[in-house]
């Protein structure tokens, strides 16, 4: 009976909290139990730890479903393409930031294999703004430092855009420390898909044997073989939806995964902390005791 | 009833009066209302003396035996399962999941919680597990899936790997009962993992029990044991290679690799739960969740309840639609 009305309770809860507060709330766990810095903007040249966040745990691999954008535009009364471009603005701010914390790679799903069912003028849209951003941000990343790579099937792109990627890709690759991997085009099947194909090819050449395919072996033929590190330590989706949607599915086997209400141009610097400490409170087992 | 001098009831001497059959006392039937006056007139004294009380719900647990005709905890047990069924109706308005996966995450926590030795917290697990089956089946979901042991887990002390393995044969023996739940809602079972790994006894029980259960078709259980995503990937990858070895290797598609999933008996979970508060999937279905609705609510899995599956269901509900809207963009 108790449970029974404790059920009744949880239904009268969830039409109060859906109505007035947002969806899902971004779990906040504080070491020290201190305050979060206030402030929307970066620090330029920032190089200290926040309060609250230790550098030797910072994850080394973050990824992020960087969603929310159309609906930012919406409630700010702005077009569909000003919302993305306010969200690849927000996406360098992102990827600078992590990188002055010490995280070493950065992993963006910035367009999905599903994505093409959207309008076409938003598709191209979006085609453009991701040629434009690259375009521009070449010195950016070159005087950052900054590697870029670019995974996904590649197959639908403009031509253009494909020569800019490429550009890209061969302008900053010398460089280790930091690395950008833009997903355009990518779904996490298609990466297993494009992996098995690879494998059965190896195995018509001679190259491999059957009885050596591995999970080793398998995920050095995903397309994220271009990093040391393939599988995010965490994966931060904006936008309160609680799915992984098709991104890096086997690479996010023991990822721990944040969930954020906020959309994601508003993801600011204070949301990036609070993921990351959330991320420094948990207990990662991957499946053993400690 | 007797009565002390200060017209305090005493609890002891009640349940005497009822156990030996006294003329003057009232009849099972009209038993509830002179319960509620009598706990209700112990409460003072209660707070002197706690064993009243608890002599009271002594009787009224040996009273709801079947020597004594139905009993309280029937009653109260049919009138759980008449609330459930319609809650379950205002549920059932809305759109439901076809499939709900569960990764059951929390049990040695709850044991170390409430101060019980090693091992009793996946005893309670089991209870726990078995009454969400109960509800996913009694609101029509037609599928679950549980995570019950990963292959990861064998790298755990061998002696709580071999308690988990003989609590396991022990309640997979167990559904093969009549009374088990198997019979009661018509479930068909599979066990899903790399079954090499397990010993003998346990796979050969587990066989049985599919075997056993091949022909229901009501509802599915798909228990996930020896498992992980990754090596469900890799078997299925190196099936379809063997499959397409001398054809066009670019002919390959994505069914090719789906049909070979073991799990491709069952579609894609609507909704993965994972308890303790935990947000990760641990390599557990990483193939089938890409779509799959994340819900991770803190209670550790002895205390999932009723409450936590209807939350799961009402958060599915909301999403619903925009999800489909999303699926026909495809």
């Amino acid at each position: 009976m108790l449970s029974l009305l404790s059920c009744f309770l949880s239904l009268l809860s969830f039409l109060v909290h859906s109505c007035i507060r947002p969806w899902t709330q971004a779990k906040i766990s504080l070491k020290d139990e201190k305050e979060i810095d206030e402030g929307t903007s970066y620090v330029a040249g920032e190089e200290e730890t926040p309060k609250g966040l230790l550098r030797e745990q910072m994850p080394r691999h973050v990824a992020v479903i960087m969603d929310g954008n159309r609906r930012w535009a919406e409630r700010a009364g702005l077009l569909t393409s000003q919302g993305h471009e306010a969200g690849a603005e927000r996406l360098i701010e992102f990827a600078e930031l992590c990188f002055k914390l010490g995280i070493e790679t950065v992993s963006a799903f910035a367009f999905s294999t599903e994505n093409w069912g959207r309008h076409k003028i938003e598709v191209n849209c979006l085609m453009s703004l991701f040629q434009r951003y690259l375009k521009s941000k070449i010195h950016f990343f070159q005087s950052e430092e900054i590697r870029v790579s670019v995974i996904g099937n590649l197959e639908k792109i403009p031509e253009s855009l494909l020569g800019t990627i490429k550009e890209t890709e061969e302008a900053t690759k010398r460089y280790k420390k930091k690395h950008l991997i833009l997903a355009i085009d990518y779904s996490g099947r298609f990466d297993i898909l494009h992996a098995c194909k690879s494998i059965v090819k190896k195995s018509q050449q001679g190259l491999i044997r059957e009885e050596d395919v591995d999970q080793t072996l398998f995920e050095r033929e995903l397309l994220t073989k271009c990093t040391e590190f393939p599988s995010p330590d965490l994966l931060i989706r904006t936008s309160g939806e609680q799915r992984i949607s098709n991104f890096l599915l086997w690479q996010l086997a023991y990822t721990e995964l944040f969930f954020s209400p906020v959309l994601w141009p508003d993801f600011d610097k204070d949301r990036v902390i609070e993921a990351l400490v959330s991320y420094q409170s948990r207990e990662r087992r991957f499946g053993c005791r400690i | 009833m007797c009565r002390r001098e200060n017209n305090d009831l005493s609890g002891n001497d009640v349940v005497q009066s009822f156990i030996t059959g006294s003329g003057s006392f009232p009849t099972f039937a009209s038993l509830n209302s002179q319960l509620r006056i009598l706990v209700l007139s112990l409460l003072p004294s209660t707070i002197s003396d706690p064993k009243n009380l608890g002599t009271v719900l002594h009787f009224i647990y040996l009273s709801s035996g079947e020597g004594m005709g139905g009993g309280i905890r029937q009653l109260l047990e049919q009138v759980h399962r008449l609330s459930r069924r319609c809650l379950f109706r205002v549920l059932s308005m809305g759109p439901l999941p076809t499939h709900l996966a569960f990764i059951m995450d929390g049990n040695r926590r709850y044991a170390k919680k409430r101060g019980l030795e090693d091992g009793s917290g996946h005893k309670a697990g089991f209870s726990a597990l078995m009454s969400m089956l109960q509800y996913c089946y009694e609101l029509g979901i037609k599928y679950v899936t549980v995570y019950a042991f990963s292959i990861d887990n064998f790298r755990r002390k061998p002696e709580e790997v071999q308690s988990l393995m003989d609590l396991m044969l022990e309640k997979i023996k167990s559904l093969l009962d009549k009374e088990s739940i198997v019979h009661e809602y018509g479930i068909r079972v599979y066990f899903i993992g790399n079954l090499g790994l397990l010993n003998d006894q346990v796979r050969a029980a587990a066989e049985e029990v599919m075997k056993a259960t091949a022909k229901n078709s009501r509802v599915v259980l798909l228990v996930c044991v020896a498992y992980n995503s990754t090596d469900e990937i890799v078997q299925a990858v190196k099936r379809s290679c063997v499959d397409k070895a001398d054809r066009d290797v670019e002919r390959i598609q994505l069914v090719d690799i789906e049909e070979n999933m073991q799990m491709s008996v069952a579609p894609e979970p609507d909704i993965l739960i994972r308890s303790s508060g935990e947000t990760r999937l641990s390599n557990f279905l990483l193939w089938q969740t890409g779509n799959s609705q994340l819900f991770s609510p803190d209670a550790l899995w002895p205390e999932i309840g009723l409450r936590h599956l209807v939350w799961a269901i009402l958060n599915f509900q909301r999403s619903h639609s925009y999800l489909e809207k999303k699926k026909k963009q495809l």
